[in-house]
């Protein structure tokens, strides 16, 4: 009987795996999610009557999405695909969304209340083209008719049911259509356009039907350039391709006039090259050179008036009809920290139907977009509302003078994040005021008391929960014990750096870097990485960390390279550098200066390496390891690998002591015919490994090759680096490599037969997971493969051992040559996926966990355990005991092991994870264009009491039990008194 | 202090000389009648109480074989798993042997004294509690002692064999390395694909 309970209870052990899930009243606790949506490319407002107002916003992260009005609120949103590029967006009958999209060939109508699809209709053409979106109030049998040209086809499509009503091709090769005009109340389509750049075409189209009524074109003796502006139904405005003459062109009645106007006509001095800014008020159109935006006004046939010349920054927004006949439109200006708002009546430039001044934050910096949205005072005079898009791709509404909300879309589009501590909690500051009262204390903790004993009603619930999500412990501005509370800095594609409070997920400051900004020397300014430049231990109390931004002058590989160092607690950017070679690569060195400053290497475009901080300090420190300091560069475009060791001094003509030459050490060159890289993976610099031993059945120990210097690669048949299914399963395989970067020496290679990528990898430790298609089993797969390190696998004798006679703790060098072996396994998984990380603990004792972003956007947590290549059908008993689960070919995938839980990380581009100080816990990061963030223990807290633990009750039941012993002993006491005198 | 005055009467005194008291025995009392006995009878009645010592003696030395086997039962029992039961057993099993043998330490001492005084110097004296009710100038306890030693260490012997079992012991090369971290590397490459 006992051995039989023996068993059960080995095998309950040895079955329990950890489901690591948590309860519905835990969520929010440690994590939280926001939601973005980008860059806003068009808005239209839906503010009728009845219903909540709202504004319907198509971006550029092709996203489909309603605000709130009021607050700024997402209501509904829909992330379209990354090929599915929105073209057009409108409101049509007040209550459908229509978007035309990827390249006009798709038409979508969706319900405006709840962002329902209602139908898609798809939309081919003869060629490529333009596309064009209008709305219009034509009614052909009952349907509202949209009119949309794209892929050189005119189309109406009936408003209810997406139906085509009839098409018309414009298949002349070298025909451009610019505009499709409906005059308001006609029955018919004007569509206008360039053919071979200097004719101008005009066709006029029955609304009804399709059919050609008239068609009309006229040569222009240079050729036009770029957008025409729409001055009215039946004029348009167009530059030549010089940028310096303007054509007013006007087809009143399918007649043709043009009129030629010189640029430096209108202008006294030169205005360089000009072009035409996109907007659709009457009678008025905007250019914009290189110094100022000029308005003009159209008078009469064709003559054109310069009504206004501004030489700042300044962005025209579309029409708006408030009344009958009458439009408006709105001009947003800058004048120092203020913007200025106008908005004016389309007719008469000088009278002004709203100006307004607002105070807007330096750090959003320039206007790019304004959109306007009129409502009726109730003194019946005309108000204006404006949405403005900012430089950093944030989003205000102004109204009456004051923003009424604003959201913080550039964290939609983060490049890189990196992370940082806060201050360190000095004595008496501070703490006060955030610290409750002992009565606040007391009260939260007899509350807590009865939600255990289970005796709290409803409303006490309620307010223990709210307590729990709102406890000021956990947004202090001080670091913790626990190393929960850190500042996430993500820098954004806009150039902003945002720092991010992991307690609450609040934007501690945001900084606009200023060397990130367009400027004469810097044209296109792009930010690329950030690293942890000075992270001070020594100091900590008076020194504050900083950060490295690292960006470049322009798309191109060898554009000059911008650095910029920013202070993690304030945001200030105390130091940029404009560099005056470019940036390849940048390779933060494991060393340090006095200041506790790390040293970093950048690499330029000619291989020259490049040292910073340029310091005598740095030199002193890099030379007495310079021999030990290599690099090397992957070239997928050639399929080559090159290291290199850095060689002397600079040999240019310019004497720089902190710039070094780079010597070629080797190269691997794959065939071109044969192999295409497309996926690479290092270990993470900061990870921490517990150990170099691993403990096997029986006993045994391995011994795992532990190298930073450990590069992944992966290659596939080129023919099938292009979409799954692209091949022929005979016609494609997958080669995984694992090299040393300082050898060049490939310590394994594995070919996959029939697979073919993406492939998404994580190496740590020993091991590499990765995950790519199988093209004969027809589903995705996920390998491991671990490497031992031979060479010290005779370390076995346990006397050798305990006198300290062994080579296990003395430094290794790559070039010793150690002999491995490796061993590996490959599962079948159910998703795709979008990232893949592990999870990082302080010390790396705690067993790892996998976390995979699936295709669902969502965070997935998988043991490493599954992923282990000693699993085997019929495990033994000593591996049974060791944790090895037995072998699967699928991976599982367990519900409850959603880190996301019910939240989805909409477009997720990566997943972060950072140690805290509790060696149980990793910090989460997950980004696209939602941030998701929470605390993930792979093993549980092992280390920590839950966060519901009750105190009071262990207070009471100590109290208690100190109580009943005084009480027994007396009267234990007393008994034996009595006893006694018996 | 000296506030109270102490006084004590020593019972304990039981030496044979009168004339090291100061109070004279009472009267009719002879101390000299409790040594005068039948020395036959009184001989006869030593040697069978020698003779029942040493019985006992055995069987207290062979006590130990008993716990021995029960151990052993309780071991397999146990199974080789770590956990509450086996580990409770294990530790028993150890302290049973050496909270008998703590005797050994009072029976070396004794030794030394016996040894340094050179009263019986061809002897060994172990001086165990167990044995103290059998201590007799006629009987040989040396080797019941020494089987109650060899007993309790093959005790002993058992529930360290069972800690190695149940891997507690430190006898593999991988209780030495298990958290030996790793080498340092003395290269440091870094780069990739260029950004």
């Amino acid at each position: 009987m006992a051995i039989m309970s023996f068993i059960f209870v080995f095998f309950f052990f040895s079955s329990l795996q950890p489901i690591l899930s948590l309860y519905e009243d835990q969520v929010g606790l440690m994590d939280w999610h926001q939601q973005y949506i980008g860059k806003v490319k068009q808005a239209v407002f839906h503010t009728h009557k009845t219903g909540r107002k709202r504004v319907v916003a198509s971006t550029e992260q092709n996203i489909i999405a309603t605000l709130d009005l009021r607050r700024g609120e997402i209501f509904w949103r829909h992330v379209l695909g990354p090929n599915d590029v929105v073209d057009g967006i409108d409101i049509a009958l007040g209550k459908y969304v229509i978007t035309l999209s990827s390249g006009g060939s798709i038409l979508r109508a969706w319900n405006l209340p709840d962002g329902q699809m209602l139908w898609e209709s798809s939309l081919h053409g003869p060629k490529h083209s333009k596309s064009l979106l209008l709305t219009t109030n034509l009614i052909i049998e009952k349907d509202n008719v949209l009119i949309v040209f794209s892929n050189g086809r005119l189309n109406a499509v009936s408003c209810i049911d997406g139906e085509v009503l009839w098409k018309k091709d414009f298949e002349e090769e070298s025909l451009e259509v610019q505009q499709v005009i409906q005059p308001p109340g006609s029955g018919f389509i004007y569509v206008v356009g360039f053919a071979a750049s200097s004719q101008f075409e005009m066709y006029k189209i029955n609304a009804k039907n399709g059919e050609l009524l008239k068609h009309e074109s006229t040569a222009f003796s240079g050729r036009f350039s770029g957008e025409v502006s729409l001055v009215s139904s039946e004029t348009v405005v167009a530059l030549d391709s010089t940028g310096s003459i303007l054509l007013t062109i006007s087809f009143h009645n399918g007649k043709i006039s043009s009129q030629q106007t010189p640029v430096s006509n209108l202008l006294e001095d030169s205005p360089g090259l000009a072009v035409i800014i996109h907007s659709s008020v009457t009678g008025i159109f905007a250019i914009k050179t290189d110094a100022a935006t000029i308005f003009i006004r159209v008078i009469g046939e064709g003559k054109l008036e310069v009504v206004e010349k501004t030489n700042h920054e300044t962005v025209v927004s579309d029409a708006l009809s408030i009344s009958e006949g009458q439009q408006a439109f709105a001009l947003v200006q800058h004048a120092g920290s203020n913007i200025h708002l106008t908005v004016k009546p389309a007719h008469d430039w000088d009278s002004n139907l709203l100006k307004e001044s607002i105070k807007m934050d330096q750090q959003r910096g320039f206007v790019h977009k304004v959109f306007i949205n009129n409502y009726i005072r109730t003194d019946r005079s005309h108000g204006f509302r404006a949405l403005i898009v900012m430089e950093d791709h944030s989003l205000l509404l102004l109204q009456q003078g004051a923003i009424v909300w604003s959201r913080e879309d550039g964290l939609a589009s983060i490049i890189d994040v990196t992370t940082s501590e806060l201050p360190v909690e000095k004595a008496g500051v501070s703490v006060a005021k955030v610290e409750l009262n002992l009565f606040e204390w007391l009260k939260g903790h007899v509350l807590k008391l009865k939600g255990t004993l289970m005796l709290a009603t409803p409303e006490d619930i309620a307010a223990i929960q709210y307590m729990r999500l709102k406890s000021s412990e956990k947004s202090k501005m001080t670091r913790d014990h626990n190393g929960f509370r850190k500042l996430l800095i993500a820098l954004t594609r806009a150039g902003k750096l945002f720092a991010l409070h992991t307690g609450d997920g609040r934007i501690v400051w945001s900084h606009l870097l200023q060397s990130l900004h367009k400027s004469e020397s810097c044209r296109q300014p792009i930010g690329l990485n950030l690293y942890q430049w000075q992270v001070p231990h020594h100091h900590a109390l008076d020194e504050n960390p900083s950060v490295l931004v690292v960006g470049r002058c322009g798309p191109s590989s060898d554009a000059l390279g911008v650095l910029s160092l920013v202070d993690s607690y304030t945001g200030k950017e105390f130091s940029s550098l404009s560099l005056v070679h470019s940036v390849a690569q940048v390779i933060p060195l494991p060393y340090t200066d006095s200041t506790e400053q790390r040293l970093h290497l950048l690499i330029d475009a000619d291989k020259h390496a490049h040292l910073y901080p340029k310091i005598p300090e740095a030199i002193d420190i890099f030379q007495s390891e310079f021999s030990n300091v290599y690099w090397y560069s992957v070239d997928d475009d050639n399929g080559i690998i090159k290291g290199y060791a850095l060689k002397t001094k600079c040999s240019g003509n310019v004497a720089d002591e902190f710039c070094f030459d780079s010597r070629e050490l080797w190269s691997i060159v794959l065939p071109s015919e044969s192999e295409k890289i497309i996926t690479t993976a290092t270990r993470k610099l900061n990870e921490a490994v517990h150990t170099q031993a691993k403990l096997i059945a029986d006993k045994d120990v391995m011994y795992k090759y532990i190298s930073s210097n450990l590069l992944f690669m992966a290659t596939v048949a080129p023919k099938a680096s292009g979409e799954i299914g692209s091949v022929t399963p005979e016609e494609s395989w997958l080669v995984v490599y694992l090299i040393d970067t300082v050898t060049g020496r490939v310590l394994h290679r594995m070919t996959h037969h029939c697979s073919q990528g993406p492939v998404q990898a994580v190496l740590s430790e020993n091991w590499v997971v990765y995950h790519y298609f199988n093209l004969r089993a027809h589903r995705y797969e996920m390998s491991v493969i671990e490497i031992y390190d031979q060479s010290r696998a005779h370390n076995k004798d346990v006397w050798k051992l305990l006198v300290g006679n062994h080579n296990l703790t003395s430094p290794v060098s790559s070039y010793s040559r150690a002999e491995v072996i490796t061993k590996s396994q490959s599962y079948f998984f159910t998703h795709s996926l979008k990232a893949i990380a592990v999870t990082l603990t302080v010390k790396g004792i705690t067993s790892k966990q996998l976390l995979i972003g699936t295709i669902g956007d969502q965070v997935l947590a998988l043991d490493k355990r599954f992923l282990d290549p000693r699993r085997s059908v019929n495990p033994t008993q000593a591996e049974r005991e060791e944790g090895i689960i037995p072998l699967t070919d699928s991976l599982p995938i367990i519900p409850q092991s959603y880190i996301t839980h019910s939240l989805r990380v909409e477009g997720l581009q990566s997943i972060i994870t950072v140690a805290a100080k509790l060696e149980s816990t990793t910090l989460v990061f997950a980004h696209g264009l939602d941030l998701f963030f929470t605390h993930y223990a792979p093993s549980r807290t092992y280390d920590s009491l839950t966060e519901d633990f009750s105190y009071a009750l262990l207070l009471i039941t100590i109290v208690a039990l100190v109580a009943a012993i005084f009480v027994t002993w007396i009267l234990s006491q007393r008994k034996e008194l009595q006893d006694r005198w018996r | 202090m000296g506030a109270g005055r102490r006084w004590a009467v020593d019972f304990s005194d039981n030496s044979t000389a009168p004339s090291s008291r100061d109070i004279p025995d009472p009267p009719g009392f002879t101390r000299a009648s409790v040594d005068q006995d039948d020395s036959a009878v009184s001989r006869q009645k030593k040697d069978a109480e020698a003779n029942w010592k040493a019985q006992k003696a055995w069987e207290v030395a062979q006590a130990p074989f008993k716990n021995l086997l029960m151990m052993g039962f309780m071991m397999w029992m146990a199974g080789s798993t770590v956990h509450l039961f086996s580990i409770g057993i294990t530790f028993s099993a150890l302290w049973q042997p050496i909270s008998a043998l703590q005797g050994v330490g009072k029976g070396k001492l004794s030794y030394d004294f016996y040894f340094s005084n050179a009263v019986d110097s061809s002897k060994f004296h172990f001086d165990f509690a167990v044995f103290e009710p059998y201590k007799d100038n006629k009987v040989d306890l040396l080797g019941p002692k020494l089987l109650f030693i060899a007993l309790n260490l093959g005790g002993l012997a058992l529930g360290v064999w069972k800690l190695n079992t149940l891997g507690l012991l430190p006898t593999h090369a991988s209780d030495w390395v298990s958290s030996l971290s790793p080498a340092q590397e003395v290269e440091y490459s870094g780069g990739g694909i260029p950004l």
